[in-house]
């Protein structure tokens, strides 16, 4: 049977994607960008068990060389992820697809759908392919949160599944994606970009700004090019960047000013972007 | 008699709130209805509550006026012709509110106001109407100085509802309170949308299942103030509530409680409220002399008896005794809730109403949301401020599931985070799910408003400030809600977001 890491399902998401939606959190990404609001689910456990001492209510165990977790026992304190140093979470499960929709179904009817986010959920194509199956068959939309490092033009039977992916173009300059993400290179990120938009499945961009850090004004102009006249329907989400839950050289880095973030957007009216907003 | 040199001296009191109370202190000298011994014993164990609706009733407590009579006939008592234009619509209106009398004083009920003005916005630009209706709102709001006032938009989609909506954001008033009847088959997702948007900036407007509460009579139905689910062209008698924690407090068993002491007060209760209804009916005189009877605007067989409950919660928990089971967290304690709402209604399905044809001779069951002097006694079915369930699906089920049987009035308030606003249509979907369940009625408001809902009404937190600082309030519900705020924790209920 298929199973594929979780790090939580959250049963509800004010702020995510149109309407109310489940979100599945995956455990594992293929970088490791230095503003990530959860470092903790960039790496798989590899059982260490550092972190097993300090558990306060006695969840977390050590047997035959595994760390394991009882969610019944666990009262969220955070103090293991706090204390990992290899942005991994000892709170994770290994689901099956049905499995993760059982958990879902609970949220119904107050849910129009779900979305995947991460880490870096498209690392397991398959899976949520399977999931979505799943899910539409409950009359539920579902939405991939991504990366794009995955080469989506080789899942065709996916994005027919998926309204739409959310897609975080980070950096356009190559060195300067090298920087931030630690990723070897954005091609494909970018051959995404134009693929989701011609194929009517760019649901939202999203872009963290952090001048010095990323190259935002190049990224708006990049993508109004490769994605041509999409640009009008198209949501554009400019982040500013904050450093709570990062951990590592951006900890104490300041968040860009007002103004900064307004030049931004006035940058992406002018080409075309009818749907841009600032996220504070 | 101190009590009222109290009130003539006061220095927290304004001239209109004083000449309220010194009138309140008057037909309290009264003692005109027959109160048996066994009611007056359950008055003072405190498990009945008149809610301050005076010992001699005179109007009766919630009128709801057949406002589009205003528009086809005008008021000749009042010589208003019918309106042509919108100055004087909203000119007659302004009038017409005036004399429409409530326990409050103030009128409860403003009509289905987008559906009154609408038809006279035609050639109107947005410019022009939104200074109008501007005008008209603070008038609203600086003279009828009473959050126990309601206004209805929906369920269709309208420009009057938009551009109320959009001033609604801006002006941050208090008075009246807004609902929109809300049915997802009717309403477009877009305006509901902009209704929730509003909502997270100023608390209003509320949301009430049109669905389920258009066949509550065969009339239409307006909702008036704290939430009271009442036919247009009539309204309520009365509202007299039982205090359910008051009653389980003197009980010696939950069977006993169940099968003697809850059917004994309820009769007693009923009883009570035939006493006052009979009263208002045959001897006030109002039914004679109002010119709303005589003109048409509301009918003596419109009218009904609500019969309020409230702190099912404790009860419930109380009955529970020490097990820790308790209500909404237990199903053994939603079981023993649900059989107590099974015995309250099944008393009001045979109890004889008097003077209540449009509810074919029954009280209707109403979940009362409390007084300022409420201590520890949770509003209606409602689940206890800071013991809220942590899934708001889990929490809104539950919640269907306690409104089924209460059929005037019946909601859920929740404090969203900030970051709602971004997405009102997620907070939509929640509404059409509960909806779908049963959930009859639901409000929100984003968590760091100046504007709050206290129990049903609203009140801004920079007013209740002053009043706490001893300075002079315009709005009397400032002093109710700042009691019942701080009394009841209300700053602590749970923010619902992510
Ligand atoms: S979560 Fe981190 S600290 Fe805990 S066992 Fe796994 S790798 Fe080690
Ligand atoms: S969050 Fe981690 S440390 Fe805290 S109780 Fe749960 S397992 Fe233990």
């Amino acid at each position: 049977m298929t199973t594929a890491p979780i790090n939580k399902v959250m049963p509800l998401s004010l702020v995510d994607g149109p309407g109310n939606r489940s979100t599945i959190f995956f455990q594992g990404c293929n970088l490791a960008c230095a503003y990530c609001h959860n470092p903790e689910t960039q790496n798989q456990c590899h059982h260490c068990g550092i972190c097993v001492s300090g558990c306060p209510s006695g969840a977390l165990t050590k047997a035959d060389g595994r760390v394991n977790w009882d969610p019944e026992v666990c009262v969220q304190c955070d103090q293991c992820i706090h204390v990992c140093s290899s942005n991994a979470s000892p709170k994770v499960r290994h689901l099956t697809p049905e499995e993760i929709f059982e958990e879902i179904q609970k949220n119904l009817p107050f849910i129009r759908g779900i979305t995947v986010s991460g880490g870096e959920s498209t690392l397991y194509p398959h899976f949520i392919k399977e999931l979505f199956t799943i899910a539409r068959a409950h009359g539920l939309t579902c939405l991939i949160d991504s990366n794009g490092t995955t080469d989506l033009t080789s899942y065709p039977a996916l994005l027919a599944l998926c309204e739409g992916v959310m897609l975080d173009v980070k950096a356009w300059d190559q060195q300067t994606y090298q920087k931030i993400t630690g990723g070897l290179t954005n091609a494909v990120v970018k051959k995404n970009l134009h693929h989701l938009a011609c194929c009517n499945k760019l649901e939202e961009i999203r872009i963290v700004c952090l001048p010095g850090e990323v190259d935002a004004e190049a990224v708006i102009s990049g993508i109004a090019e490769t994605i041509g006249e999409n640009v009008t329907d198209v949501k554009l989400k400019l982040i500013t960047f904050r450093s709570n839950g990062v951990n590592g050289r951006l900890q104490n880095t300041p968040s860009p000013d007002d103004t900064y973030m307004q030049q931004l957007l006035q940058q992406a009216y002018e080409l075309g972007f009818e749907k841009a907003v600032i996220v504070s | 008699m101190s009590q009222v040199l109290d009130m003539v001296t006061s220095q927290k009191l304004t001239y209109e709130q004083k000449v309220m109370s010194l009138a309140h202190a008057a037909e309290d000298t009264l003692s005109v209805l027959n109160i048996p011994e066994k009611t007056r014993y359950y008055f003072e164990i405190n498990a009945i509550d008149d809610l301050y609706e005076g010992s001699a009733p005179y109007r009766p407590r919630y009128i709801m006026p057949d406002y589009e009579h205003l528009l086809t006939n005008g008021s000749e008592f009042l010589r208003i012709e019918p309106p042509e234009d919108i100055d004087e619509l909203l000119n007659s209106l302004m009038i017409f509110y005036k004399h429409v009398p409530s326990i409050t004083g103030f009128p409860v009920y403003l009509g289905n106001i987008d559906k009154l003005i609408e038809p006279f916005l035609d050639g109107v630009s947005d410019k022009k109407a939104k200074k109008k209706l501007r005008l008209f709102l603070n008038y609203l709001d600086r003279t009828i100085t009473d959050s126990f006032c309601h206004a209805n938009i929906g369920p269709e989609a309208t420009r009057a509802g938009k551009l109320i909506l959009e001033l609604e954001k801006e002006l941050q008033n208090a008075v009246p309170n807004f609902t929109l009847k809300y049915d997802p088959a009717i309403t477009p997702d877009d305006y509901a949308e902009l209704a929730v948007h509003a909502s997270l900036y100023c608390a209003n407007p509320a949301f009430c299942n049109h669905h389920i509460h258009q066949k509550t009579y065969p009339t239409d139905y307006g909702i008036s103030s704290c939430y009271n689910i009442l036919p247009i062209g009539g309204g309520a008698h009365t509202l007299s509530r039982i205090t359910l924690p008051g009653l389980a407090n003197v009980a010696t068993s939950t069977e006993q409680f169940l099968y003697e002491l809850l059917p004994d007060c309820l009769e007693a209760l009923g009883g009570y409220m035939n006493e006052r209804i009979r009263f208002l009916v045959e001897q006030s005189g109002f039914f004679e002399s109002s010119f709303l009877v005589k003109e048409g605007f509301i009918d003596a067989n419109n009218f009904i008896g609500m019969l309020g409950i409230t702190g099912l919660a404790e009860c419930t928990n109380i009955l529970m005794g020490e097990n820790e089971k308790r209500y909404g967290h237990d199903s053994e304690a939603d079981d023993l809730a649900e059989q107590i709402m099974k015995v309250i209604s099944n008393f009001a399905a045979q109890f004889p109403a008097k003077y209540s044809n449009i509810s074919g001779g029954q009280l209707m069951l109403h979940a009362q949301v409390g007084m300022d002097y409420d201590i520890g006694i949770t509003s209606g079915v409602r689940i206890p401020v800071s013991d809220e369930l942590e899934n708001i699906y889990d929490h809104l089920r539950h919640s269907a599931r306690f409104h089924r049987e209460i059929t005037t009035g019946c909601g859920d308030i929740f404090p969203i985070e900030t970051t709602g606003r971004n997405n009102p249509s997620a907070i939509l979907d929640i509404v059409k799910g509960a909806f779908s369940l049963g959930s009859k009625y639901m409000s929100f408001y984003e968590e760091n408003s100046d504007l709050v809902r206290i129990t049903g009404y609203l009140v801004k937190r920079s007013e209740m400030e002053k009043y706490r600082d001893e300075q002079v309030v315009l709005q009397n519900t400032t002093q109710l809600g700042t009691s019942n705020y701080d009394h009841n924790h209300l700053k602590d209920r749970k923010v619902r977001g992510v």
